[in-house]
């Protein structure tokens, strides 16, 4: 019904409301994220209330927050002036690296922007063109600092994107498809050894991918322990040093809504993503869902991206950074073998199961 | 075989050319980069040159002296009480400490000593001074390494001692409570309570960072082995205070000196660490705090009667005459060498300060680091720049 509802609307009205359910998509769970734990969780933690006074307690200082952030001058430093352009142009690129993962996530049975055959592939695929707007950031800033941050973000994001395809091929390989959507259907009506009462969400059988796709997030989002391209003490921002007004606060936006996004498609692969479990309404296939479920899937897979950010934000706030030679080792070393066993392992329990 | 001679020498030469334009091509420029004057991790206006290849050191030099404030030449124009509102700027998070071996090398000219009384509370103030400074820099190793969580313990636990000081002396940063002959005043009523269940939570705050920092893997593995300072080097460098006792070298004023201070009266350990590392002098650091909160319980159940103030005349003249009174300083050996013509104030004082001569090491063990480690070798050198640049 859904489907057919919006098949009334003209193909215009659908790209209008297509962009709108993607801006949604991308600036709730940015702004969630920012107000919950950046602000609060993180107060919390080290003793003190966090915001207080704009709105009740404080959940107006987003809003705030970003109306600070429009007013300020939209500096270019003159170094940078030959390369204004590109300059201007490296957030937007950060930024659009968000949209296009977001494309993918599917949100309920029809609540879903594109369904993808290869969707995972394409997600994995478009979450590195972040980088380019990175290394063009640290590199077109004519900074030392900039340049510092931008060249170790590249080799960081390099070298823990392929940790993050060596885990999913795991969830590939037991799915037996690409497709987020059919990736969800799976764990939702799938069993554990006959028992099928939580489904099969993958976090339990793929335990170790889960890990490994966790530490690849958290590394993919410059969070501490791996925030060395931004490293505050040492590079002062790193490759956004120079960046102020809304460039910067589209950066901001950009980490923040990563980490959602990120999220999302972490709780599609490993938590069941928008369903609970089938089996409680009798459900075998995505065709017998009933319309109510593209309003409660969404508040589902939002609730399960709340609990994987916490994990993420906790992190973040409580370990020191590591070295950048030894965060490469951790992932040459660690987690990519690691991933592989993961792989070989699951490959040959399919095979025998 | 001429042939075969010229064909090899031909390909020897092209191989040759080949590799020179490789060489050529892969040579990368060196890279000179100012960390500071403004810079989120030098603590003020340190800046430090460093030349790198890539991320590593090739040399790096700190430049001092963008603070510098003039007070060896603004003493000569003060009388001997006025001083202190100066020298307690020097290392404005322990700023008690610092005025302490002054008023004790003037006293040494003028032959007078305090009383018990006030050597004790002298002795408590020190310490809570340096419980103050010494925890701010745990909260603050977290910062440079990138955890931003303990800082905020450090500050919240810092209050507590900061509130006794002012308690006790009226101010938070700038006591300026230390006289020639004793102490401005006694300690206040509830001062020993109080003084007591902070102690004890300053303790709780030693194994929360404990657990917290040191024991954290990613914190061990970018401190331990990093910025090694053997025992040597650094005495050769006149390295003082924890940085010189976690290179293994058993050397505290506060035990090594018969000052009029009391120390000596009660029962506390001198902590050393034989690896020299970032981890050792962090380690250090943190168990001073520990002993710190045992000197100060010790004191204050031992806490004399008697007066604060012996006594000296109402204008303070000091007779002709050289000293040099040095006490171990939260920061590391705190000395002035006060010269004396039998006027009102001095006529000439030399600050020895601790960082001033901590930092001369950084050439030295800043050389082939990489630049993350420039932080966490800075951080765990504990400078402040109010101590190197006066």
């Amino acid at each position: 019904m859904f489907a057919a509802l919006l098949s009334s609307i003209p193909y215009w009205g659908q790209s209008l409301l297509r962009v709108l359910g993607g801006l949604v998509a991308v600036l709730l769970p940015a702004g969630t994220v920012v107000y919950l734990f950046l602000f609060k969780m993180m107060s919390f933690m080290q003793s003190r209330l966090g915001p207080m006074e704009a709105g009740p307690y404080g959940s107006m200082q987003l809003f705030a927050e970003v109306g600070k952030w429009l007013q300020k001058e939209d500096i270019v430093p003159d170094a940078a002036r030959p390369e204004a352009r590109i300059f201007k142009l490296a957030p937007l690129i950060v930024l659009a690296s968000t949209f296009l993962l977001v494309v993918v996530v599917p949100f309920g049975p029809d609540a879903l922007f594109t369904n993808f055959e290869t969707g995972i592939f394409y997600a994995l695929a478009v979450s590195s063109v972040s980088v380019l707007g990175i290394l063009i950031a640290g590199w077109s800033s004519a900074n030392k600092y900039s340049l510092l941050g931008g060249l170790r973000a590249a080799g960081q994001l390099i070298a823990y994107e392929l940790p993050m395809v060596l885990a999913v091929v795991g969830v590939v390989i037991q799915a037996g498809t690409m497709n987020l959507q059919q990736i969800v259907v799976a764990q939702n009506t799938g069993s554990i050894f006959g028992f099928d009462g939580i489904g099969n969400p993958y976090v339990i059988t793929q335990f170790v991918a889960f890990i490994v796709f966790m530490i690849a997030v958290q590394a993919e989002l410059t969070q501490t322990p791996f925030d060395m391209p931004i490293a505050e003490s040492e590079l002062v921002s790193g490759y956004m040093t120079e960046y102020s007004g809304f460039r910067f606060l589209i950066f901001f936006i950009g980490e923040f809504a990563t980490a959602g996004v990120f999220a999302m498609i972490a709780s599609v692969l490993f938590l069941g993503g928008w369903g609970v479990p089938f089996s409680w309404f009798g459900w075998t296939t995505i065709d017998s869902i009933d319309n109510w479920m593209n309003v409660g899937g969404p508040l589902i897979l939002f609730t399960k991206m709340l609990v994987l950010v916490f994990f993420i934000m906790w992190i973040r706030f409580s370990f020191p950074r590591f070295r950048e030679d030894q965060l490469q080792r951790f992932a040459w070393k660690g987690l990519i073998p690691i991933a592989l066993a993961n792989i070989m392992l699951t490959a040959v329990l399919k095979v025998a199961f | 075989m001429t042939m075969l001679g010229d064909r090899q020498q031909l390909a020897y030469i092209a191989s040759q050319a080949a590799d020179a334009r490789v060489n050529v091509e892969l040579e990368t420029e060196g890279m000179t980069l100012n960390i500071g004057p403004q810079h989120p991790a030098t603590h003020g206006t340190l800046r430090i040159i460093a030349r790198l290849d890539g991320e590593q050191v090739v040399w790096a030099e700190p430049s001092a002296g963008y603070m510098h404030r003039g007070y060896e030449k603004l003493t000569e124009v003060r009388t001997y009480p006025q001083v202190t509102a100066l020298v307690n700027r020097i290392d404005w998070l322990g700023s008690f400490a610092n005025e302490v071996p002054f008023i004790l090398g003037a006293e040494k000219l003028m032959g007078v000593e305090a009383p018990a009384r006030a050597q004790h509370i002298r002795t408590i103030l020190f310490e809570l001074s340096r419980i103050a400074n010494v925890s701010l820099f745990l909260g603050d190793l977290g910062v440079q390494l990138g955890a931003v969580t303990p800082v905020f313990f450090a500050f919240r636990d810092r209050e507590y001692v900061l509130n006794l000081i002012e308690g006790a002396t009226g101010g938070r940063f700038h006591p300026n409570f230390d006289r020639i002959g004793g102490l401005k005043d006694d300690l206040p009523a509830g001062f020993i309570e109080e003084t007591h269940s902070v102690m004890k939570k300053l303790r709780n705050f030693c194994d929360e960072i404990e657990n917290l920092l040191f024991g954290n893997e990613i914190f061990q593995s970018r401190t331990r082995g990093i910025g090694v300072i053997p025992k040597d080097i650094a005495l050769q460098y006149g390295l003082s205070g924890a940085n010189l006792r976690a290179s293994g070298v058993d050397w505290d004023l506060r035990r090594d000196q018969d000052l009029p201070m009391a120390w000596n009266k009660v029962d506390w350990n001198v902590i050393t660490h034989p690896d020299g590392d970032s981890f050792a002098r962090c380690w250090v650091r943190l168990q001073e705090v520990r002993e710190s909160t045992k000197i100060v319980d010790q004191l204050l159940d031992t806490l004399p009667a008697g007066p604060v103030m012996a006594k000296v005349p109402k204008i303070i003249k000091v007779p002709e005459g050289e000293a040099f009174v040095s006490t171990e300083n939260p920061l590391g050996e705190m000395g002035y060498y006060v010269v004396s013509q039998g006027d009102q104030g001095p006529f000439r004082v030399k600050i020895r300060s601790a960082s001033f001569n901590n930092i001369s090491i950084v050439p030295w063990v800043l050389k082939g680091v990489y630049v993350p480690d420039i932080i966490t070798i800075l951080a765990s050198l504990y400078f402040i720049l109010g101590d190197i640049d006066r």
